[in-house]
């Protein structure tokens, strides 16, 4: 606990700094332009998009040159912008915090940003809503910026939703496909549900600290007491896994391949699904007060972990391998983040390197769809490697990143987090280790069904390279696969460790027992896979199988089928019986009544003849009537 | 002289003549003359009254109730001539549109 006194106040922002604030309003303005000023900017909409991403890159990257320069204690800096509003005794101001962990959010997500939005130029050229997709994709990457560069929770929250809206908008683009729409529906809906664990979790934080700024946020919580140090984590956690679609609110990811690719390499490698990891991390105070919590948050990670690695290694789909391995990884980092101060940096690690990779090979899977005629099913695919040579060799790069392959990427950043686990507990440690296995598994599978093998193509289909604007991002990001693990991987932890209060371990390019056993299990992994699937033929159509194991992959361990059964099928069954209850109660007894006066309304009616002898007669039965009583009151 | 009350009585059997006509006759022409019988009745009642007390406020009010019933005549036989126009009757049973 000592470690908290080391993290320095940040200095309020002066120079550069007050610049910081147009990183998110650039993207954020030119999106509300292009989808105001319609079909007049479809010429150059993307062309401004994309110079509005780089804009907030440059910036991103002059702030950190100017961190790296700056002496330790003024790295982490405050940019207070204006007060929000006040309620009572809680003032709520915006501000951003440039801080050494945010800073590095930033960086990767304009960076790879902007190269996803120079892919799209190509990737969506032929399409006539191009301008539309791209000023989602720049309000995608102003509301990222906002999450990770806000100072409090409560402007997090509004990237936070920001980043639901957009992801809504960009995996239901193809909105005339039912199958997409559904899927940005149930992405949408799937991350309310981590929503209402955020809410909660900014409530209990004003509750308790009476602010939901970081800074009071983590000096408040060591001083917290457990269970409600506990409460707060937990809800961090529920947030958290809807947006790293962590077990058990993971089934939107699967789905949520519909929207373009471009978008599932933004969501999926870079940006969206790295936010719960960030949350974690950023609220590492909370975690460390409560073991309960973060032991949730390891169990949770190491289940996603195995159940995300276990989907890959069975779907057909290009998009669905890539997503089973998005969650897997994803799970390695929720896993470090879990493990405490030893873990944190290299989350972050293991995030910013998977940033990288996966979107290369995202954006690779993309490169073959479109030599395909967007097919996706692997199948379909083999010996691509000679007709795409550009696209299967920066594939390759991610794909010896991915598998940890000695000095690439992954090698390094995923190492540290098994041998971190090794060292919390080696139940945790071992299925860690098996993970790292199945990845190189399926990995491996997905290479060998996509490039090699004999030709499996459909009929009418002529593999061909993609144009350049696409091929030089992959090329970018494949060397980014090569090297920022050996880059970062001594720096990275001194450089966090103000921000994030984790301990510096000596970590050396030398293997350790730990290091030479996941070497060996990744090495099994593609020996085996090749067994399996580089030698025989590839059956065009999946095979049946009776095997559980591989059923369940094949139906995304049942998600949503478990989904169904927990949730729909109760929430339909109330919804009926309340439709019910409306129609056969209260309408049934304010029907009835209403059918009771008519009733009666018709029979008195009787009474209107209609003739007007009648009425003669009734109007001196009444004269004579009052006649009567007159003259006998008079008498009497 | 005759007891003045037998103007009284001769008014009475006047009047109820009228209105068992309106009750029971359904040519409105018919019914529409018993309503002059019964208005006559009642000027009759009110000029013989006049006659008892020997004030003459009975007789001035025969002559209103006469005015009115000149009036009653002109608008009453206006709508039985526009009725008959339409419908091809005067009888009041038939006039039963207002009914549901």
């Amino acid at each position: 606990m000592i470690l908290f006194e080391t993290i320095a106040e940040p200095v309020v922002a002066t120079g550069m700094f007050t610049w910081a604030w147009t990183m998110i309003a650039v993207p954020a303005v030119v999106a509300g332009v292009l989808l105001l000023a319609g079909k007049l900017s479809d010429a150059w909409g993307h062309l401004l998009a994309t110079a509005a991403v780089l804009w907030s890159f440059a910036i991103a990257v002059c702030l950190f040159g100017h961190q790296l320069f700056a002496d330790a204690g003024s790295r982490a800096v405050v940019a207070p912008l204006y007060s929000w509003f006040s309620v009572g005794e809680w003032s709520f101001e915006v501000g951003l915090l440039v801080d050494q962990l945010s800073i590095l959010f930033a960086m990767l997500i304009t960076g790879v940003g902007s190269l996803i939005h120079i892919y799209s130029i190509g990737y969506m050229a032929h399409d006539e809503r191009r301008r539309r997709f791209f000023a989602y994709l720049n309000l995608f990457i102003a509301a990222m910026l906002l999450l990770v560069l806000a100072n409090n929770y409560l402007v997090l929250f509004v990237g936070w939703e920001g980043v639901g809206l957009a992801s809504f908008l960009l995996i239901s683009f193809w909105q005339h496909k039912p199958s997409a729409a559904a899927a940005g529906t149930k992405a949408f809906v799937m991350n309310r549900v981590g929503d209402l664990g955020m809410l909660a979790a900014i409530a209990s934080m004003l509750a308790m600290f009476g602010s939901s700024s970081f800074t009071d946020v983590n000096a408040g919580a060591h001083g917290l007491a457990p269970q409600w140090a506990t409460m707060i984590g937990l809800f961090l956690l529920l947030a958290a896994c809807g947006k790293s679609a962590q077990v058990p609110l993971q089934a939107w990811l699967l789905d949520a391949m519909e929207g373009p690719t471009p978008v599932s390499a933004l969501i999926h490698a870079a940006t969206m699904v790295t936010a719960g990891v960030y949350l974690v991390v950023r609220s590492h105070a909370v975690f460390e007060t409560s073991p309960a919590a973060q032991l949730a948050v390891v169990v949770v990670a190491t289940v996603t972990l195995l159940a995300g690695a276990w989907i890959g290694t069975s779907q057909d789909d290009i998009k669905k391998v890539l997503a089973g391995s998005t969650m897997s990884q994803i799970g390695y980092m929720m896993l470090a983040a879990g493990i405490g101060p030893a873990g944190y940096a290299f989350a972050i690690f293991h995030l910013l390197t998977h940033g990288f990779f996966k979107a290369n090979m995202f954006l690779g899977a993309g490169s073959v769809m479109h030599g395909m005629n967007d097919d996706v099913n692997m199948r379909h695919y083999g010996a691509l490697s000679t007709a795409m040579k550009w696209t299967f060799g920066t594939f390759a790069m991610g794909y010896l990143a991915i598998i940890g392959f000695p000095l690439f990427a992954g090698y390094f950043s995923k190492d540290h987090i098994i041998e971190a686990a090794f060292a919390q507990n080696t139940f945790i440690g071992i299925c860690a280790l098996i993970g790292a296995g199945i990845t190189a598994f399926y990995m491996t599978r997905l290479m060998l069904m996509t490039f090699f093998g004999e030709k499996r193509w459909q009929p009418g289909v002529h593999p061909h390279e993609s144009p350049r604007v696409m091929t030089i991002p992959l090329v970018i990001l494949a060397v980014a696969s090569v090297v920022s693990g050996l880059v970062m991987n001594n720096w990275i932890q001194e450089w966090l460790e103000p921000a994030v209060g984790n301990h510096a371990h000596e970590v050396s390019l030398v293997p350790t027992p730990v290091g030479m056993a996941t070497m060996g299990i990744v090495a099994a992994g593609v020996v085996i896979s090749y067994l399996v699937f580089g030698r025989g033929s590839i059956p065009v159509k999946a095979p049946a199988t009776n095997n559980p194991i591989t059923l369940a992959g094949r139906n995304v361990l049942f998600g949503d089928q478990v989904n169904d059964a927990l949730f729909v099928t109760p929430a339909t069954a109330v919804a009926a019986a309340v439709d019910a209850t409306d129609a056969r109660g209260i309408d049934k007894a304010a029907d009835s009544s209403a059918d009771a006066f008519a009733g009666l309304s018709t029979q008195v009616r009787r009474l209107e003849t209609g003739y007007v002898r009648s009425y003669a007669l009734t109007m001196l039965g009444g004269v004579l009537f009052v006649g009567v009583v007159l003259i006998l009151s008079q008498l009497g | 002289m005759m007891n003045p009350e037998n103007y009284l009585i001769l008014s009475a059997l006047l009047f109820a003549i009228g209105a068992v006509g309106v009750l029971v006759r359904r040519n409105a022409l018919v019914a529409f003359m018993c309503v002059e019988l019964m208005l006559n009745a009642c000027n009759l009642a009110f000029v013989a009254g006049s006659h008892i007390t020997g004030v003459l406020d009975g007789q001035v009010v025969a002559f209103f109730v006469m005015v009115v019933a000149a009036a009653e005549v002109v608008v009453g036989l206006a709508i039985i001539v526009s009725i008959y126009k339409t419908r091809r009757s005067t009888s009041v049973d038939d006039a039963n549109l207002l009914k549901l």
